[in-house]
């Protein structure tokens, strides 16, 4: 499942999920982030209800970057239980974000 | 059981495609590998004007997207998995992948190439802190504020256009005093009246605290050393091509491209290279496509002596 994350929802749809969740901080004009993109959908789709792919407009979300320390895009964090690990900028591949999941126990 | 295709084709892009749609419609058995998702580098371009057909242009990622579709349609499978080991000599070759093991009796490099990196200290510490490859990609970073563009062809030049309308201002740094890029790259900028030229100068040293905050320069005919204050620089020299996973099992010029001339055979039997990774006078799109129908052809010629 893929979710627009905004400032509003982010307490209770991100720091509050029951299940991991992967947050893509990305922009419209960002185009390594388009790139990306399909590879995160595939990911939403191969793991189900297992993991939700939560994607941060920065232009939008300006706030939440900053919180984020977005600095570069496209930036991705997996919370659990309310906490996040290292973040990770501009993967190569998806197998790149796949092993990086793994690492943080997302998976 | 591992699976077997007659042709393996590794990197999505152009050249990729192009390959999987001839040889699909040939009624070979192709797989493409792709590693992130179609197009490569052409799915950084936005605007792609340069692509016969497209006279309203088209998105680059869109003219990836459509070329993915239309090999799939075809018949050509796609998976997006990383290729992380190559055994080229045996028969059928051996592609290692993150999602496990495939034969194939033929296979066709098309794994591109990326931006070239100047090579100073630092460099690679400050890219995204005022540093970057791509105008079109982070140019919105700067605006409003200084920048440099190092380079001397066409990308630099467009890139350098690119940054007059998004920045304060724009220097186009080159080590010779006159540009490649062709006229209708050079056109704009004479038009954009926040642009300087820095001629016959090279790039010594990234100074830089937390950020890149400028650049200490070299004039290469008077010696004189200067120091340039400023909040980015594009570097817009070239390509490198991605050919790590087959160094010592194909030969390689010596930038680092794949030799293979127009038939796209490389100096191994059954391995082709396609688009910007082979040894070739110009890399667009329209020759990386052209370089997959021509794969095919000498694919099918192969295949018929095993």
């Amino acid at each position: 499942m893929i979710k627009n994350i905004t400032k509003e929802s982010f307490h209770q749809e991100v720091e509050q999920a029951k299940e991991p969740i992967l947050i893509d901080l990305w922009a419209p004009w960002c185009v390594y982030c388009r790139r990306l993109s399909p590879a995160l959908d595939r990911l939403a789709e191969k793991f189900g209800d297992h993991l939700t792919v939560g994607k941060i407009n920065v232009d939008e979300q300006p706030e939440l970057a900053q919180e984020l320390d977005a600095s570069t895009i496209p930036t991705l964090y997996v919370y659990m239980n309310g906490g996040h690990g290292e973040k990770l900028v501009a993967p190569a591949s998806q197998a790149q974000v796949e092993a990086w999941l793994q690492e943080q126990g997302a998976l | 059981m591992e699976r077997s295709y007659d042709t393996v084709v590794i990197g999505g892009g152009p050249a990729g495609y192009s390959t999987a749609l001839y040889c699909a419609r040939a009624g070979l058995s192709v797989l493409v590998l792709e590693m992130l998702s179609a197009g490569g580098q052409m799915a950084t371009t936005t605007q792609v004007e340069n692509y016969p057909g497209f006279n309203e242009g088209i998105d680059g990622f869109d003219l990836a997207e459509k070329m993915l579709s239309g090999a799939e349609k075809f018949g050509a499978v796609s998976e997006f998995a990383e290729v992380t080991a190559l055994y080229l000599s045996e028969n059928p070759k051996r592609v290692v992948t993150s999602s496990g093991t495939v034969l194939a009796k033929s296979v066709i490099l098309a794994t591109g190439a990326g931006p070239r990196k100047l090579g100073l200290p630092g460099e690679a510490d400050l890219v995204g802190r005022g540093v970057a490859y791509c105008a079109t990609c982070d140019g919105m970073y700067f605006k409003g504020k200084t920048v440099a563009v190092a380079g001397g062809g066409n990308s630099a030049a467009e890139d350098a256009r690119t940054l007059s309308q998004l920045c304060e201002k724009v220097y186009l740094i080159h080590r010779r005093d006159s540009l490649r890029a062709e006229k209708v790259y050079l056109d704009p900028l004479e038009k954009a009246g926040n642009l300087t030229f820095i001629w016959n100068t090279q790039i010594d040293e990234l100074l830089h605290g937390d950020k890149l905050t400028g650049l200490a320069l070299t004039d290469r005919v008077t010696g004189a050393h200067t120091t340039l204050p400023l909040d980015g620089l594009f570097v817009a020299i070239g390509r490198d091509p991605n050919t790590a996973l087959v160094k010592g099992q194909v030969e390689l010029d010596q930038q680092g491209y794949i030799v293979a001339d127009e038939t796209t055979r490389t100096s191994v039997p059954g391995v082709f290279a396609a688009g910007d990774v082979r040894t070739k006078p110009l890399r667009q799109i329209v020759t990386a496509a052209a370089d997959g129908a021509v794969a095919s052809h000498f694919v099918q010629a192969y295949l018929q002596t095993l």
